[in-house]
């Protein structure tokens, strides 16, 4: 506890409201009759479907594989029939449907045969990524980027800092606290499977100071490996679990724009992440559940191990559904989303069910014009200008707004909630950022057309040029047939020969076409042959 | 008094001769002004500005002999850029040439389809696969929404089909909440 700790500039510190989830117990998950599991939880490349529609499927069964290197197998969250594949309502603002497997559950829960990897130790490197990169493990601090990629460590500096991440600074949120209250020696193993692939020689442990039991029980719990692991209280001011203020907190280190953590040689994982870690190695179990906090408006807030794709609503019944629900936020109220309707599933990225109410969350008033103030300014943890991001993102002015760092921007909401006229700054940051990726996408688009045309006319042109090369070639070759008069016309003699033979051979095929139903003329002969010839009446003696 | 004008015309003539130089030296390094305006426009290749393709029409414009507003499928975006580009104000969309649509791909109904190859020799980006009769396909992923290929299909078996919007493509609202009545 002796270490030197650093500060980052600006941060907020909203009321805190953890009290109410974090004294019950972790519930254990539900078992919902119907789990809508969507294909793209993590960064990257949607997943690939590996089952078909009424196919049975066991619990923690792949049903869809990793498509490329950035991208996360999903995996059933129960035993049951597969119901269909189609586009379902995700958990976003937007209320967009993507592809989703809709899984029936038949109440057994049964699991598929599993295999952990306890003696990780002894594994390839590569083996043991392979084996996480299959349990569909991603980050779930909030990015959902796929942890077999960054527990890789980069040759050339490698990986000298792993940081764990506890400090969950948002407002409302407890999942991590509990988790680290009552799991903390399954995460420190996880973290122990992490530092073995990294090679890090430092191993810290950053939680803040107003999480008191989770400390104690990370402490004691890493006390007991078999390499030094600090764990450090951070001073609570939000948002000291970004990643970039964690490293700057704990290490006095900044990340620069643009980079990421590991070209620093410094990678963070969240202790959530960590304990799946755990499971998928030392049980085998691939990621299927998570602790989501369900909290705000509802009668018992708590955490709930629930299984993903199960639906919000059903979490809320769980913790105890009250009247006079205004909506649903996905994350905590700096953060995080409002969801379109309660039916959306809970994904990997879901660490929080935020119930709101009218008195609970009062809706913003209206906004009012920017005053150039800068309290956003002071407020900005990335040490943005978020009063000159929003000038430029409200005029569509991207190009300014990049060159402003727009990318830096963490989304933390700090200028937000300082905003004096209430702007919501956040918005208008991802608003600009879509519009980017949008247009990045359409350029991408049109650079593909415009080689595919400039191809087209390349190939026109190419084809008109053979075309009368062939005919100028044609005109004036040399005819190859020259011979004598005589045997010209045994040539002819020859050709008329085999025409006539070809016409024959026409006529012989095209006489004997379809006459198998007909009656042969041999037979008509055979029929008439036994008849008497009819005489014919001998002409009347010509009378005179 | 006389060194002085000989050393300033010596100087004059030498600066001026780096510059003649080096304005020779470096030209057509760098996009030219087609390419520039070309690299603006959508590539969508549908010729409704009434050129044959995004490219005659970019050397139309720099020529002078095209307004900027004549693209539809720019929109007005790319109208203010090509504004930017050249240095001149922006203007509305020229409606003669048509209104911005929504994103769309052409997608042939297959049992329909008679093989005819028409479509195939319309399609500006080479987008449609087939041979003659035989059933023709678009790759949806290559195709520009260009519609060129509707008219001259005799047997109107191709539709255009709306691009479902991208998951990137995140629209916004509101997730942030005033905290500050709850402290």
């Amino acid at each position: 506890m002796s270490r030197e700790l650093f500060s980052f500039n600006g941060g907020v510190c909203p009321a805190e409201h953890k009290n109410e989830s974090n004294t019950r117990p972790i519930h254990p998950p539900p078992l919902p009759k119907r789990l809508v599991i969507p294909l793209r939880q993590h960064m990257g490349t949607q997943a690939r479907p590996i089952v078909a529609v009424g196919e049975r499927v066991l619990k923690g069964q792949m049903i869809a594989a990793a498509e490329g290197v950035i991208s996360a197998a999903i995996h059933a969250s129960s035993s049951g029939t597969v119901h269909a594949i189609d586009m379902q309502t995700l958990p976003h603002t937007s209320g967009l449907r993507d592809l989703c497997i809709t899984i029936d559950t038949d109440g057994l829960d049964e699991w598929a045969p599993l295999t952990p990897l306890p003696d990780y130790r002894a594994c390839n490197s590569d083996q043991l990524r392979t084996h996480l990169s299959d349990s569909g493990l991603v980050g779930l601090g909030g990015a959902v980027f796929p942890s077999a990629v960054k527990l890789e460590a980069p040759a050339e500096m490698g990986c000298p800092t792993l940081i764990l991440n506890g400090a969950e600074c948002e407002p409302w949120i407890t999942c991590d606290d509990v988790l680290m209250r009552h799991h903390a020696p399954q995460i420190v193993q996880g973290m122990a499977v992490m530092q073995h692939l990294l090679g890090s020689k430092e191993v810290l442990i950053g939680i803040e100071d107003n999480k008191r039991e989770a400390l104690a029980a990370m402490q004691s719990a890493a006390a007991t490996l078999d390499f030094a692991v600090e764990v450090i209280a951070v001073p609570t001011r939000y948002p000291s679990g970004g990643d970039k203020q964690l490293i700057k907190t704990l290490t006095g280190r900044e990340v620069p724009s643009g980079k990421l953590s590991t070209d620093i040689g410094i990678q963070v994982f969240n202790v959530a992440t960590a304990y799946a870690l755990y499971r998928a190695v030392f049980l085998g179990e691939p990621l299927i559940s998570r602790v989501v906090t369900v909290t705000g408006h509802v009668l018992r807030p708590q955490n709930i191990a629930a299984l993903i794709g199960t639906s919000m609503l059903t979490l809320i019944q769980v913790a105890g559904e009250r009247e006079g629900r205004s909506g649903v936020l996905m994350g905590g109220p700096m953060m995080g989303m409002q969801m379109p309707t309660e039916h959306v599933p809970v994904v990997k990225a879901t660490n929080c069910v935020l119930v709101k109410s009218q008195p609970l969350f009062p809706p913003l008033p209206r906004a009012l014009p920017c005053i150039r103030c800068t309290r956003c300014a002071e407020a900005c943890p990335a040490d943005l200008q978020p009063q000159e991001l929003f000038r430029f993102a409200k005029a569509d002015d991207f190009d300014r707004a990049q060159a402003y760092h727009l990318f830096d921007c963490i989304e933390c909401g700090c200028c937000s909630y300082v905003c004096p006229s209430h702007i919501p700054l956040v918005d208008f940051y991802r608003y600009a950022k879509s519009e980017i990726w949008a247009q990045q996408q359409a350029q991408q688009a049109a650079d593909l057309a415009r080689e595919r045309y400039e191809f087209r006319l390349f190939r026109q042109a190419r084809e008109k040029t053979e075309k009368a090369n062939k005919i100028a070639a044609r005109a004036t070759a040399p005819r190859t047939v020259t011979t004598t008069d005589a045997d010209s016309q045994a040539a002819k003699q020859a050709l008329i020969a085999a025409a006539i033979a070809r016409v024959q051979a026409k006529k012989a095929i095209a006489a004997s076409r379809n006459v198998e139903t007909l009656i042969a003329q041999s037979q008509i002969a055979d029929t008439d042959t036994p008849r008497e010839p009819i005489p014919l009446p001998s002409p009347p003696p010509k009378t005179s | 008094m006389l060194t002085g004008i000989a050393v300033m015309v010596a100087l004059a003539l030498m600066m001026g001769g780096v510059v003649g130089w080096s304005a020779r030296r470096f030209k057509g390094v760098g996009a030219t002004l087609t390419e520039k305006i070309n690299a603006i426009l959508p590539q969508t290749q549908c010729g409704q500005c009434g050129y044959t393709g995004c490219k005659p029409y970019a050397a139309a414009i720099a020529a002078g002999d095209a307004d900027i507003n004549q693209c539809p499928p720019g929109g007005d975006r790319g109208i203010k850029k090509l504004a930017g580009l050249l240095g001149i104000d922006t203007k509305p969309l020229n409606t003669f040439h048509g209104i911005p649509k929504a994103n769309s791909v052409a997608m042939i109904d297959e049992p329909i389809c008679i093989g005819c190859t028409l479509c195939i020799q319309a399609c500006p980006v080479d987008a449609i696969v087939g041979a003659a009769k035989q059933m023709h396909t678009v790759i949806a992923n290559e195709c520009t929404g260009c519609e060129l290929c509707l008219p001259p299909c005799p047997v109107d078996c191709i539709v255009m089909v709306p691009v479902e919007p991208n998951f990137l493509q995140r629209m916004p609202q509101a997730p942030v909440i005033n905290l500050k009545r709850l402290a």
